[in-house]
């Protein structure tokens, strides 16, 4: 592991983008060398905008329009074996057509980004912004980041390239952020001058495959023709291989809490902002004795709700998961373990379980303190039902009134739904 | 008769093959293995004829006209068990493998 490279801030513009055009922005400033996308709602922006930007010529990408998701990924899987950079997006129905073709990219080690507008998975069917998707292939094997708005959308996608290339990583990053809470909302995004501090100086020009040896000679982990030996791709592994393969993609996924980290705070030099360590965004948790814990846009609500509270001299903070995959619990454990009472929000179905997903593995995470807090579980705002501040007032309230032994806990409770 | 196989630190990344497929020897997927009798072995060489796997084979004297007799390449047979059901004479037994 290298030293992080000292940069110093390089120039940037303030620009009004949502979501999915700061997610445009942000590869039409990496400028891959394919990207291969279907619409679908609510991600369409992203790949409208960047076909425009292939059209006008600021980007010298490949852009392929395929038939379908499970063709998306599959192109960006050939493409990424290639030697290339490859980029997608999808969102909900779409993310589950790829399933199948998530875990080949990984499981290959393609260091493919996609970025996911959150969308609710039908049916019924539904546009608006739930984790479910995400939820859904969490297992895949891919590095998984969720963003709280637009800026950190473009951050995010840049630095997942970075991520998804290293060579102790090589694995493929999702970048998850709200459907329409970010991907429709318009904000001051800032975004860098000139593309090739992106391109060039923190990427470091075009995607470098890693060297491997076989058959005694050194070839490029890639389908290029001009390896001394060919390498093949995806051939059949069976219990005398497979087993060693998926251990080593295990490691890769520890090392990445490292890199994560590691790129985090090379592009926190590079543009002056940071997000928590990159794994975990704490707020006003030094002092907290209760915590709430979420992922995405939900963050922001939830701040201005903690700041009111903390006027009232209520001891309530913020854990935002940054990265869902690798599930940091060792910072969960490092910023929870002198709280006494934790709130988990879910925006994610959690079917015949105990609880939602993110509760699930705080909850584990937790399970080997000396002196373990308290964990509940809400499920709010599925399906895109609103999620004000004052959702979370209720839910804060009662949080203070179990802490202070006036209700019992429970494990699992959803709000905002009509009884 | 198979060499210990390398540990996931010791082969590359992501599934890539990384030897000959000459090197990949799909004896080890056998349960049972065949056991020639050479003495009721009447060198019809069905059984060279019919394994799948070209992992019965013959032996041939110097002009190289007249059949010796049958052996097994135990490195690519997978104990399918074809030539012990198609031996005539059943000369092939087929016996758990102790590997």
């Amino acid at each position: 592991m290298g030293k992080a490279k000292i940069y110093e801030v390089a120039e940037q513009k303030e620009v009004l983008l949502n979501g999915d055009e700061a997610t445009a922005w942000a590869a039409m400033h990496v400028e891959p060398d394919v990207v291969a996308a279907y619409p679908i709602t609510p991600q369409t922006i992203i790949v409208e905008r960047f076909s425009e930007f292939v059209a006008d010529g600021l980007v010298r990408t490949e852009f392929v329009s395929v038939e379908s998701e499970h063709s998306a990924m599959s192109a960006c899987v050939g493409a990424a074996a290639a030697g290339g950079r490859a980029f997608t997006a999808t969102a909900a129905n779409g993310l589950q057509l790829m399933n199948e073709i998530l875990y080949i990219a990984s499981s290959l080690r393609l260091p493919i980004v996609m970025a996911i507008a959150n969308r609710a998975v039908s049916g019924p069917i539904n546009i608006h912004c739930d984790h479910s998707d995400a939820m859904n292939v969490r297992d895949a094997g891919w590095i998984m980041l969720f963003c709280e708005d637009a800026q950190e959308v473009y951050d995010t996608v840049i630095q997942a390239f970075k991520i998804a290339e290293n060579p102790r990583v090589l694995l493929p990053v999702m970048v998850n952020f709200d459907g329409f809470l970010i991907s429709h909302t318009a904000q001051n995004v800032k975004i860098f001058k000139d593309p090739n501090v992106v391109r060039e100086r923190f990427l470091g020009g075009p995607r470098k495959p890693i060297k491997i040896k076989l058959m005694g000679k050194e070839v490029e982990l890639s389908l290029n023709p001009k390896n001394p030996i060919p390498v093949t791709f995806g051939p059949l592994d069976l219990y005398d291989y497979y087993f060693e393969h998926k251990r080593q993609q295990l490691e890769a996924m520890q090392n990445a809490y490292e890199i994560i980290k590691e790129v985090h705070e090379e592009y926190a030099q590079l543009s002056g902002r940071r997000y928590g360590n990159g794994l975990v965004v704490p707020y006003k948790l030094e002092d907290a004795e209760i915590a709430v814990v979420v992922m995405g846009s939900a963050a922001g609500t939830m701040r201005y709700v903690i700041d009111e509270y903390r006027e009232k001299g209520i001891k309530i903070g913020l854990l935002r998961i940054r990265a869902f995959r690798p599930f940091p619990y060792n910072d969960i454990m490092e910023n929870l373990k002198h709280v006494k009472l934790i709130g988990v929000f879910d925006r994610a179905q959690d079917q015949g379980v105990m609880g939602g997903p993110l509760f699930l593995e705080t909850r584990a995470a937790l399970y080997d303190l000396v002196d373990r807090p308290q964990v509940v579980n809400y499920v709010f705002g599925l399906g895109g039902r609103d999620a004000p501040p004052e959702l979370f007032k209720k839910a804060f309230d009662e949080l203070v009134a179990i802490s202070t032994g006036k209700i019992k806990p429970f494990i699992k409770k959803y709000i905002g739904v009509r009884e | 008769m198979s060499k210990k196989k390398p540990g996931w630190k010791e082969i590359p990344i992501a599934g890539v093959p990384f030897l000959s497929s000459l090197e990949y020897k799909t004896g080890d997927w056998r349960v049972f293995k065949p056991v020639i009798d050479d003495n009721k072995c009447i060198k019809c060489l069905l059984c060279n004829i019919y394994c799948p796997d070209m992992a019965m084979l013959v032996k041939w004297d110097e002009t190289g006209n007249k059949p010796l007799g049958v052996y097994v390449n135990y490195d690519y047979c997978k104990g399918c068990g074809i030539c012990a059901d198609i031996c005539p004479v059943k000369a092939i037994t087929m016996i758990q493998d102790e590997r």
